[in-house]
Order: C-alpha cells, then structure tokens, then sequence
C-alpha cells in the first residue's frame, strides 16, 4: 500500500502522473518535465513535498547530542536559522542529508528525506541511547507537518499576497513563524532548486486550503504545479546532491560533493576520524559536473572513461532543461577530476565525449 | 490517445505502414504519451538487417530509457535523419514527422501478426 500525501486528490484531478517514489503515491509532472522545468526557472513552480519527514529534537543538551549526529556545526546556528547537514556512520558513509531548523537552544526540527525517515529515525534514536543525553527527546513529527515549496523568480510576490510576515526581511537559510491564508504555518526561505524561494511547513489538514490559495495567488504569474520530474532536472543543474545517488552509506560527504559541510574541525562528530584519515590521505574520487559535447543523455551508473581507462561513473544525469545539452554528476577518480578535463561516457556500445565543466551548470 | 485506422500495431506499441514491400515504422500517440517529453532518438544504420523483436534503436525522455523493438523482420532501407535533431517531433506529431525507420519486408506473413487498430485499441484500453 503506498503513502499519499494530503494532496494526493488535488493532484489526481490535475491530471498528473502518479508514480511510486520510495512507497509514496507521487506526482512525477503535470503539463511535462521540460514545460514545469522552465516555469521555476522563469516565473514560479508549487511543489508537494509532504513526503519530507520532520523529526523534532527537544531538551538540555539537544546541541550537544546534535553535534555529535551532524558532520555541520550546530552552533552557529541562532533560533529561525536553518544550516544544511548530514549524518554519518562510524565509518564516514551518510546516514542522510538534511536541513536543520532550530527553534530554540532547547528545539530543532530536521528535514530529512522521505524514503530514509525509518531509517533516520532507528538511526538518531541509537545515538540518543547509546550517549549521554537523558534530558533529550526525540520524536518523529512526520506526520504533523505537510509541506510546499514555493520556488522561483515570483515566489516572493505571490507569496506576499497570503501572509503579513515580512518576507523582505527573510535572508536565504532562515525561517518565521507566521500565518499563509490564515494557517498558521513554518515560512523558510530554502529550497532544492537554485531560484529563489520558500518551504512551507504546517498542519496536513490545511494541505488544500494553502495549496489552493497558493494557486490562486499565483495565477497573475503562471503558478504551475510542479512533480519530482522537474524536482530532479532543477537540482541537478545545481549540483545539488539527491541521497541515493551522489550520497550513500557508500559514498562519504568528502566525495560527494558536501566537504563544505562537513567540519573536521569540530571537536568530535559520528565518523569524523575515518573522515580525518581520508582527507589525509587525500580524498580518492571527487564530485563534478560533466557536460556532453556530442549528442547522448548520460544516466546514472554508466561508466566515465579517459581514453581506456575507466576513471569514474555518473551517479546522475539528464537532458538539460535550462541548456539543451546532456548533463551528469560524476564520482571520478581524484587526479582525472579538474575542469575542462576531456572524458567519454559509455553509453550503451559507444564512447560519447564529455567534459568536467564548472558547477552549477546554470 | 489517437489510434490511426490505417496502421497496424505491435504489444510494444510501435505503429507500421505497410505500402508494397516497405513497412514504416514509428510509435503510437499512447507511447509518446507515456513516455513524456522526448530528448534523444538513436536509429540503426541503413543496411542493417532487423530480426522482429530485436532492439533497433532508442528513445529517451528526460527521465528514462526506452528500447525501440522492431515490430518486423527485414532490411533497414532508410531512416529519419531529421529526427535525430528534432527529437520532440515524436511527441508532437508520432504519426507523421517522427516515423524512425524503413524496412524491406523479409516476411510478408509477420504483418497479419500485428494488431489492427480496433485490437489496438483495447490493447491500450486495458493499460
């Protein structure tokens, strides 16, 4: 039996095309990938992204045990502000990647993707257990919260119509509490497609009302819904990792392109010593971008050669919406990996050139 | 979905038009449809000889990869050039601009095979 979202019957009567993302009923487009690409890029896209799962951390010592969970470093962060991170093993591979909210020094909401809840949760739970950490609770609010992305050019302006909170005063990685339509709602300036924009959080029972009033808010512009189809193609112009595929258990922060958040040096964090070691011993595959420069699509797995010589592989790729152009995120050998290096990928029984290009590709 | 009378269809919907000994072949609106906004066609080279059901070529979407299976057994007269740099045609217009390839008919008998287009149809009916 596959999960819905509250939105499910909205999406139904907009004619989109439902597929099972990770045990949810999803929407994957509505009027086309290319056609809803575009739209964000230009004017305004919806999302429904309910699917997201919230888990609260409460208590005395909430930073204490969070630091030693997260590979970013939670104390820089003042209550509305939000910080991208991840959390590790004992041995460097990613639990997860995540956005972390906090609310106040004793409450913070993570955001962690919808196929990896469960697993977040035994995860975090274990850690809890197992450390020093009794005034800390933990709890899976997953199904109190839906949530909407609102992001593009015109987000602001629509969004403007249905709230009093000043969105002017709303910097990139912060968040209000205020009231969308009426609802009383998690306003965070964040998103997962490189346009300006927000994440909306509240109460599934309102789900219908916002997106609706959303819609109809958004209707000078264009406002379109937009599925994970054109979720994927925007991130990944953006060279935003998308767990699964350029991170894993399998796949450390150091290869997958999140160093940036991963502070080895902080006093202790779960997997920073293999971390450490790696980057001593240097990093052994990087991520980067790879642009077609013949005709062909790269896909995820399929293999990236100099000359005969196997150096990595596409962990994602796609026609480019925005450049027409086939696109990837690689993990590829460190030594191969610096841009304007000439590769091919194997795509089915041929060789079709590419080249390590600058990130983001828009 | 627009099922055309004067085709005939295989189970992985490609359409055929069968005129003298030279079938055309292309994908159904159906097909199309499903598959969503088309950004690569691949073809066979001229003088390749196809075995019916065998891969010919590929089509892909922004987010998938599909086999073309071809729906006849014979020789790969001409094919689409246009069509490999106007891959949305298929989308657009699968009937007439996205036709993919020629083939010489090696057995005439393989035609009666494929589906009219009321089977057809209910074919999709049931999908």
């Amino acid at each position: 039996m596959l999960k819905t979202t509250p939105l499910n019957r909205i999406h139904r009567e907009l004619g989109a095309r439902m597929v099972d993302f990770g045990g949810w009923d999803m929407p994957v487009q509505y009027s086309g990938v290319i056609d809803e690409h575009l739209a964000v890029r230009k004017t305004a896209g919806l999302f429904d992204v309910s699917h997201m799962g919230e888990i609260e951390v409460c208590g005395a010592g909430a930073l204490d045990y969070i630091q030693q969970l997260t590979t970013n470093d939670a104390s820089k962060l003042i209550d509305g502000q939000v910080q991208y991170s991840a959390m590790c093993y004992e041995n460097g591979g990613v639990v997860d990647d995540l956005t972390l909210y906090r609310f106040a020094a004793d409450r913070y909401l993570f955001c962690v993707n919808a196929s990896n809840i469960e697993k977040d949760f035994a995860w975090m739970k274990g850690v809890l257990e197992k450390g020093d950490f009794a005034a800390v609770s933990l709890a899976n609010r997953s199904d109190c919260y839906a949530q909407l992305a609102l992001q593009g050019p015109c987000a602001d302006a629509i969004l403007a119509r249905l709230t009093d909170s000043d969105l002017a005063a709303l910097v990139f990685y912060n968040f209000i509490e205020g009231e969308v339509a009426g609802v009383k709602t998690i306003i965070s300036r964040t998103g997962y497609t490189g346009e300006s924009g927000f994440e909306l959080y509240f109460a599934p029972e309102h789900a219908e009302t916002i997106w609706n009033a959303l819609m109809a808010a958004g209707e000078p512009e264009g406002l379109q819904p937009i599925g994970l189809g054109a979720r994927d193609t925007l991130r990944l112009e953006k060279k935003y990792a998308l767990y699964g595929h350029e991170l894993s258990s399998q796949i450390t922060p150091l290869e997958g392109g999140i160093a940036w958040i991963t502070k080895l040096d902080k006093p202790s964090f779960i997997g920073k010593e293999p971390l450490s070691r790696m980057k001593e011993a240097g990093v052994p595959r990087r991520l980067v971008g790879l642009r077609m420069t013949q005709p062909g699509v790269p896909r995820e797995n399929y293999p990236v050669f100099i000359g005969d010589e196997e150096i990595g592989i596409v962990t994602s790729g796609t026609m480019s919406p925005s450049l027409k152009v086939g696109i990837a995120l690689a993990l590829i050998a460190t030594g191969h990996h610096s841009v304007g290096t000439e590769v091919s990928i194997g795509i089915r029984k041929r060789r079709v050139a590419a080249e390590i290009v600058k990130t983001p590709f828009v | 979905m627009e099922v055309r009378n004067n085709l005939r269809y295989s189970e992985d919907h490609e359409w055929v038009l069968v005129e003298n000994d030279i079938a055309t072949v292309g994908i159904s609106d159906f097909a199309q449809d499903a598959m969503g906004d088309v950004v690569f066609v691949e073809l066979p080279e001229v003088g390749s000889n196809l075995d019916a059901g065998q891969p010919f070529g590929v089509v892909e979407s922004v987010k998938a990869v599909s086999d073309l299976l071809a729906p006849l057994s014979g020789e790969v007269v001409e094919i689409n050039e246009e069509l490999l740099d106007t891959p949305d045609s298929v989308n657009s217009s699968p009937y007439e601009d996205a036709w993919m390839i020629k083939i010489k008919l090696a057995d005439d008998a393989q035609v009666e095979a494929l589906m009219d287009a009321e089977a057809y149809r209910s074919c999709i009916a049931e999908q």
